[in-house]
């Protein structure tokens, strides 16, 4: 009995992750043949989804071959996107890691008010509070400005990432720090040479998030900026959805293309997720 | 380690690099800033004007900038008051009644437009008081686009139409039934109206009543489709599976040249014999304040009004121009479309610029679908009366500020004397190395994140639209809590949404957290083949646009003509009518948001597993401890500490999901699925912009995150 589920169990587990796969990219399917479809139709046409004309005018579209210049702006656009949500990953982590070791480590005064302070940031709807931020970007001179766009994307993502990556260091064993404290090393020494690469995993995870946190963002990136060379892909997509109507085709085509850099920033990070603690030169 | 270090380094030098470059460009005195919201062939209209406009004007930029619609007005309204907007946008007059209130534009100067060369019906549309806001471009009003290989003439009245024999399968008609945008143009054909002259709900009158019961009867009898969208619209006409649309020129580019097919303005409506008058939006070239100042500017606009700009805006954007003297243009002349258009303009009604329209939407929407659903019209209609005028209830009088103050002073004076008695100066001394880790984060959450945060909070103190805010210290709080007079429990409650605010977000996070956890579990096997590719396909529903899934969900979940449907037709369950009950609806809501929000889970339980140390897994192992053992004892309680911080950020977040309510479900039936946040956003942006009403909303949202957080805090703290 044991052996034979031992035998078989492989192969209930690609089951499972074979439905679970069903399940993600089905309406992912749909996308795509809206995507291939000439004039962007095929969102209602039953259980298979096949484009109809296949054609790939709508990722011209959005490439911009069909306007002079268009496809620079694209590429800038890119550029953009790809500028803004790189560095809002690399603003949030360097802002979030020390604060978040503190949290861990250190017993201050204020600690658990700011925990708090924290925590409470997320539980407020931004609903009234846009008018408020372009006026201080507008006083901080960072507006229209991507610096002022990365800095508004990771100060929202800090408090995530703080509460992630003290849990992350809690699990970290007090001893690896003291046993290099006592080798001669300072505290941030410590913190920087052992306590940072056994917390790799935690940080990838902490670098996606706030990664994708700009790279989908719309609204705020459309008020703040006002150069059109400038627009993360989010605002360019958008631009597809009219008063009246939307283009649904380019759209699609758009979210598709969109998506790629994120796969494969995902696979690059989840390399960081297999090596773990052993790769820190952490043992026993 | 030192080859990763420097592709770090590189990495960070290209971002500062990507920073560096975006300094504002100096805007010198000969640029003009034009904002817009067109795409396509629109879009190459108004940039071929532009270029046109340079070269007549030697050393002039004409800096054009395309915003999305939907943040259109947010960032007008933000950026022209302070002076950072543009000289000159387009935009429908729709808006100019906000815009007035709002000081974002100004009156055109009286020289700048001939008004013997526009029509006067467009012309009226732009005008206020005498004085003219906008130069009047084009007009946009629905037709009937009929296909004519199915019917050869256009019908003379909708009831011929219905009528008329076609192929088995084919619907006579489709529109978007469910909008009062499109439904307008059969009220208007029983003499009836969304708002009177004084903006006051007129929809709830006999003429009211006749047109839902019509539109009842076309869906009974199957003549036009349940549940229409605009892109079910034009994919049943491109395949021939409508006869006749009725739609904007906006419809032409999406059907190219798929159908042969004319347009017609719409026709008669036989039972009451009058005609169906759509709505009429009329796009105009407006001045902000500042832009008025600068003759370059004004010069502009008078540019985009003359025969030469209407021309291009009709050939090359095929827009229906205001312009008279245009239309004698052989290329006008000759565009039947454009003519057919311009036709049904005619016989159009200018839709209201009064905020009060604003408001008048919603209510009018759910009046009609449940009129499609077979309800009682004339109840429907009672009911989205009374939803309209307590949404445009005057603002509470103004109260003294005084009392508040001098709360807040005490709670202030009190909170600094407890801090200065529990902090002592050595604790605070010995604080310090770790403030060096935190200062920081401090700052720029505070900066970015709290003050703007508080500044909203403080809004919900006052009342009244942005322009003449007034103070009523906590009447918005006293009207939400009281569900302003109503039952407690009744539609739109703040009580009853709150509980299904927390049904959605308890089936959300339970389901996230169960899904999420368990591919983690599965995806971290070190043997599992497939692994790396596994992993990467299953983020793909957090890596593409939510915008664009959401509406796709939305579209399967389509009673007729979606997926989900045609799926469980295939093991033999008869059709669901997703959104016409609370169950299913909240259902179509709650697959989608899960469908979202597992990858992240799914990520962070990866993450948590490999910090991990394997020794210990390996140690129960040895212990004979079972699998799913070791999953309970072992596994989990190792997670808890990483998984914590996602769960209740995610319940949180959840708690405040608004998207994938606005898209897929959209609150139906009858605003039953929307929850605590939407609320709010309603008050904000389709309430006539009352925005302390909203912040009192989010407020009180905030407040009941606290205390159940606190809750669970001190009920786990109670268990452990």
């Amino acid at each position: 009995m044991t052996s034979l589920l031992r035998k078989i169990e492989p192969l209930l587990v690609h089951l499972a992750v074979l439905v679970a796969l069903a399940f993600a990219l089905y309406p992912i399917l749909w996308v795509l043949s809206t995507a291939l479809s000439a004039g962007g139709l095929g969102a209602h046409s039953g259980a298979i989804p096949r484009p109809h004309d296949v054609t790939l005018d709508n990722f011209r579209t959005v490439v911009g071959t069909d306007r002079v210049g268009g496809t620079a702006l694209f590429g800038r656009q890119v550029l953009s996107s790809i500028v803004v949500s790189l560095a809002t990953a690399v603003v949030g982590v360097v802002i979030a890691t020390p604060a978040a070791y503190a949290l861990a480590r250190f017993r201050f005064v204020g600690a658990r008010t700011g925990e708090r302070a924290l925590l409470a940031t997320q539980m407020f709807p931004a609903v009234a509070s846009a008018v408020p931020l372009y006026l201080i970007l507008d006083a901080l001179h960072l507006l229209d400005t991507r610096l002022g766009l990365v800095l508004v994307y990771a100060s929202t993502a800090v408090p995530f990432a703080i509460f992630q990556l003290r849990g992350a260091f809690e699990t970290i064993p007090v001893d690896l720090e003291e046993a290099a404290m006592v080798d001669g090393a300072t505290r941030g020494q410590a913190f920087v040479r052992v306590v940072l690469p056994a917390a790799r995993p935690a940080i990838a995870v902490t670098a996606l998030f706030c990664f994708m946190s700009a790279w989908n963002e719309f609204i705020l990136a459309a008020t703040l900026l006002s150069r059109e060379s400038a627009f993360t892909l989010p605002v360019v997509l958008q631009r597809y959805v009219g008063e009246h109507d939307a283009a649904w085709g380019p759209f699609a085509a758009g979210a598709i293309l969109v998506s790629l850099p994120v796969m494969i920033f995902f696979y690059v990070a989840q390399r960081q997720l297999v090596s773990g603690l052993t790769a820190g030169g952490v043992k026993g | 380690m030192r080859p990763r270090l420097w592709v770090l380094v590189l990495v960070a030098l290209a971002c500062a690099l990507g920073l560096a470059n975006t300094a504002c460009e100096d805007i010198t005195a000969r640029t003009i800033v034009v904002w817009h919201a067109y795409r396509g062939d629109e879009e190459r209209a108004i940039e071929e004007l532009a270029s046109r406009f340079e070269k007549a004007h030697p050393g002039t930029l004409v800096e054009l900038l395309a915003v999305p619609f939907e943040a259109y007005p947010a960032k007008l309204e933000a950026a022209a008051p302070h002076g950072h907007g543009p000289d000159v946008f387009i935009d429908t007059h729709g808006r100019l009644g906000a815009y007035r209130r709002e000081h974002v534009v100004a009156p055109t100067p009286p020289d700048v437009a001939d008004p013997a060369q526009y029509d006067t019906i467009a012309l009226d549309a732009v005008s206020e008081g005498g004085r003219l806001f906008a130069v009047p471009l084009s007009t946009k009003c629905v037709a009937l686009y009929y296909d004519v290989d199915l019917l050869p003439e256009p019908p003379a009245t909708l009831e011929d139409l219905v009528a008329a024999k076609l192929p088995e399968g084919t619907l006579p008609l489709a529109y978007e039934a469910n909008s009062a945008y499109f439904h307008a143009a059969l009220l208007s054909a029983f003499g009836g109206r969304l708002l009177d002259d004084h903006g006051a709900f007129a929809f709830d009158s006999d003429a009211g009543v006749r047109s839902l019961e019509l539109v009842h009867e076309l869906t009974a009898k199957h003549a036009i489709p349940a549940e229409p969208s605009g892109a079910l619209v034009t994919q049943l006409f491109a395949s021939k599976q409508a006869a006749a649309v009725i739609g904007g020129p906006w419809l032409r580019s999406d059907l190219g040249d798929k159908v042969r097919y004319r347009v017609a303005p719409l026709p008669k409506i036989a039972r009451s014999g009058e005609l169906m008058r759509p709505l009429l939006t009329v796009e105009g070239a407006m001045l902000t304040p500042h832009g008025a100042t600068r003759p370059l500017a004004v010069d502009f606009v008078q540019f985009l009004g003359s025969k030469e700009a209407a021309i291009v805006l009709a050939t090359v954007g095929h827009q229906v121009v205001a312009r008279r003297d245009a239309w004698t243009d052989p290329a006008l002349a000759g565009d039947p479309v454009l003519g057919a258009f311009h036709d049904a303009v005619r016989s159009s009604v200018p839709m209201s610029s009064s905020t009060r329209m604003q408001a008048a939407w919603v209510p009018a929407n759910e009046a009609i679908e449940k009129a499609l659903r077979g309800e009682d019209p004339r109840a429907a209609l009672a009911e989205a009366r009374r939803r309209f005028d307590d949404a445009t209830k005057p603002p509470p009088p103004p109260s003294s500020p005084t009392p508040a103050l001098v709360v807040l002073g005490l709670v202030l004076l009190a909170a600094s004397i407890q801090i200065a008695r529990r902090t002592r100066l050595a604790d605070v001394k010995a604080s310090l190395p770790a403030y060096r880790y935190t200062a920081h984060a401090v700052l720029v959450v505070l900066v970015l994140v709290v003050v703007p945060l508080l500044a909203g909070a403080a809004t919900s103190l006052f009342a009244g639209s942005r322009d003449d805010m007034r103070y009523v210290g906590f009447a918005n709080y006293v009207a939400i809590l009281t569900a302003r007079g109503g039952a407690l429990l009744g539609h739109g409650s703040f009580y009853l949404t709150l509980l299904v605010t927390v049904l959605w977000t308890l089936l959300n996070v339970t389901l996230h957290v169960a899904i999420g956890v368990a591919l983690g579990v599965l995806l971290s096997r070190p043997l599992l083949k497939l692994r790396a590719a596994y992993r990467a396909l299953l983020v793909l529903p957090w890596a593409v646009p939510s915008y664009v899934t959401a509406l796709a969900w939305k579209g399967m979940f389509h009673r007729q003509f979606g997926a989900v449907n045609a799926l469980l037709g295939l093991v033999g369950v008869h059709p669901i009518s997703w959104f016409s009950r609370f169950s299913t609806a909240l259902t179509a809501n709650v697959t989608t948001n899960v469908w979202l929000g597992f990858p992240f889970m799914m990520v962070v339980t990866i993450g948590a597993l490999t910090s991990i140390p394997k020794e210990v897994l390996e140690a129960a192992e040895v212990d004979g401890a079972t699998r799913w053992q070791r999953f309970w004892r072992v596994t989990l309680p190792l997670l808890r500490p990483a998984l914590l911080p996602a769960v209740v950020l995610g319940g949180i977040w959840t708690f405040n999901m608004f998207n994938v309510v606005f898209l897929v479900s959209g609150g139906e039936p009858d605003g039953e699925t929307d929850i605590l946040v939407s609320e709010a956003y309603r008050w904000a942006f389709t309430r006539d912009a009352q925005y302390g009403y909203a912040a009192a909303y989010a407020v009180l949202i905030f407040g009941l995150l606290w205390l159940i957080t606190r809750a669970t805090r001190k009920w786990q703290g109670a268990g452990t």
